[in-house]
């Protein structure tokens, strides 16, 4: 009996180790705006998260205090288990930021030089080329580089110290798709190389394609946690729109609509998936013109997520 | 915890004495060769002083005199402080603005850069652009200006005018920290050509309006030209200890604004 206990006991000593950084009850104000409002919020050892969010929904505040960079107005932050400015702990992280001027004059090989520099045991130089995909480039001046190999210098600088922890601030915005999927991949290789990474982004494709784990976070505060799968479940769902003659009112019983709405000449209807409606409408309406099907948008999953964990906010923009 | 004890108690990493040296000497090497790339820092902080120096004290002015001093002679001195004081704002303040406002500082605050190796840098670049000026300035007045002078006094000059680079850094740290990445140039300007004026290093001293001359003696810029003239035996014969006194006073009161904005900074969120 007692032996189980202390198993469970040891069990649960093992587990708040491996939380690697956690914002506790975290608020976080700039004047009168209220960035973070009792954030709870945990990285585990070896775990990619994903912090999902639309712009200006509070993502670069939790990584900028996590960072040591500025401290909450309330609430606690840790960080390897201490204080998140503790330069200890810089030596264990790497962060890739969004800047909007590095200087352009020094070569990417320069660049990786200095910041390899600060730190204890950092990666050979050609090993961090090598993993941000810069061999060919690392003569070039950063400021020829194109957005893509810009976001690449970046990710190497904040690989560079072999952290255990990284911090990658929407490492893919303004990327076209093929430069994201390079990342993408620099990012993965760093991930089997057993790295605990905490990545912002505003495309749940991205979260879904890195992520252990996302957690939804609007207005400042974090509305939903899971899996991916999990997420997309709760987030996903279709519109479809069309001209019928089929009433509101039976149009809301056929199974799976989750909602109906008459929207000028023509009814809209959501749903999470889309075929089997469709197939109904057709049936019921020989008539039915207009058919448009679109995937809900994140910004408007954000808005139904929101509408399920705070009916009093505001949600008529 | 406040903003200000993290800035003051944010302890140092334990480095051995030879890895902090690298950190500091390699920040120092890319400062360098970051502004040494930068057409627009090298255009006008190198080329500014040195065309002024050939126009007005060789090409014009180098048979006449200033009070019995020979004009290129006496221009080293003028000159050399008014490029040394261009290389040290232009070459603090600009970036030091820059990197605030869009983002890099924050970059190299988040790794484990030792914070001072960064002004460090900054300061040790600006001394030594300010040491090229007056080598380029040396180098043309004696090639061409007729100037001559000790060894010892050319050595002094030189040590002089380098370390009055000091608080023209310290200067265009506090400017850096209250100007923002697009208005820090011309804030430089808006202060540097006035000030270069009114110190009597375009017009020399004794030529400049009365009420010029009064508003000079509160400027750094005088205090360190008659330092510098001093030494080349054209000064005005005022107490040397003063000079630096006032050199040492306006770099403490620099530093003390600067290291403001450095705490203000920590609590304040950028882009």
């Amino acid at each position: 009996m007692s032996a189980t206990v202390e198993l469970l006991q040891r069990a649960d000593a093992a587990n708040s180790d491996l939380i690697v950084a956690s914002l506790e009850a975290v608020n976080k104000n700039y004047g009168s705006v209220r960035a973070l409002r009792g954030v709870d919020f945990r990285v585990r050892a070896g775990e990619v998260v994903a912090l999902l969010g639309p712009n200006g929904a509070g993502k670069t505040t939790a990584v900028k205090l996590l960072l040591g960079l500025m401290q909450p107005n309330g609430g606690r932050v840790r960080v390897f288990a201490g204080d998140p400015t503790n330069p200890e702990n810089r030596m264990r992280t790497g962060a890739m930021l969004q800047v909007g001027r590095v200087p352009e004059t020094l070569r990417v090989r320069e660049h990786i030089d200095l910041f390899s520099a600060y730190y204890e045991k950092p990666m050979a130089s050609a090993e961090i080329l090598a993993a941000a995909g810069l061999e060919k480039l690392r003569d070039r001046k950063f400021g020829d580089l194109s957005g893509g190999q810009k976001q690449r210098v970046l990710f190497a600088l904040a690989i560079c110290g072999d952290p255990d922890l990284l911090f990658l601030d929407e490492p893919t915005v303004g990327l076209d798709v093929e430069a994201r999927r390079m990342l993408w991949e620099e990012i993965r290789r760093m991930v089997a190389r057993g790295k605990t990474v905490l990545l912002t982004t505003h495309y749940l494709q991205e979260a879904d394609a890195l992520a252990d784990r996302v957690a939804v976070i609007h207005q400042g505060q974090i509305i939903a946690q899971g899996t991916p799968s999990q997420i997309k479940a709760q987030t996903a769902g279709k519109r479809i729109r069309c001209i019928t003659r089929l009433s509101l009112n039976s149009l809301r019983q056929i199974p799976g609509v989750t909602e109906a709405r008459e929207d000028r000449e023509a009814v809209e209807l959501r749903a999470v998936e889309a075929e089997p409606i469709v197939r109904e409408l057709l049936a019921r309406d020989a008539h039915l013109s207009g058919l448009e099907v679109t995937s809900a948008g994140l910004e408007e999953a954000f808005l139904a997520l929101t509408r399920d964990t705070a009916p009093d906010e505001d949600h008529s923009r | 915890m406040s903003s200000a004890t993290v800035a003051l108690s944010a302890r140092q990493l334990e480095r051995s004495p030879s890895h902090t040296a690298t950190i500091y000497l390699k920040e120092a090497k890319y400062e360098f060769l970051k502004n040494l790339r930068l057409r627009m820092y090298t255009a006008s902080v190198l080329s500014f002083p040195i065309m002024f120096y050939v126009l007005f004290g060789l090409v014009l002015n180098s048979k006449e005199a200033i009070n019995g001093m020979h004009v290129p002679t006496y221009l080293i001195a003028t000159y050399g402080t008014f490029g040394v004081m261009g290389a040290s704002l232009f070459g603090t303040t600009a970036g030091l603005a820059s990197d605030r406002g869009l983002g890099w500082l924050q970059v190299k605050r988040a790794s484990p850069m030792p914070p001072f190796a960064y002004f460090a840098a900054k300061v040790i670049t600006s001394m030594i652009f300010s040491a090229v000026i007056v080598v380029a300035l040396f180098t043309l007045g004696i090639t061409l200006g007729g100037v001559r002078m000790p060894v010892g006094d050319f050595a002094r000059l030189l040590g002089t005018l380098v370390a009055g680079s000091l608080p023209f850094s310290a200067m265009g740290l506090a400017l850096g920290y209250f100007t923002g990445p697009n208005s820090a140039p011309a804030t430089i300007n808006l202060i540097y050509l006035p000030m270069s004026f009114c110190s009597g290093l375009w017009v020399p001293f004794m030529f400049l309006p009365k009420v010029v001359r009064q508003i000079a003696l509160v400027l750094p810029p005088y205090h360190l030209s008659q330092l510098a003239l001093g030494i080349v035996g054209a000064g005005r014969h005022e107490s040397n200890a003063t000079h630096w006194e006032v050199l040492l006073a306006f770099t403490m009161i620099c530093l003390g604004v600067a290291r403001i904005g450095f705490q203000r900074d920590q609590e304040k969120m950028y882009g």
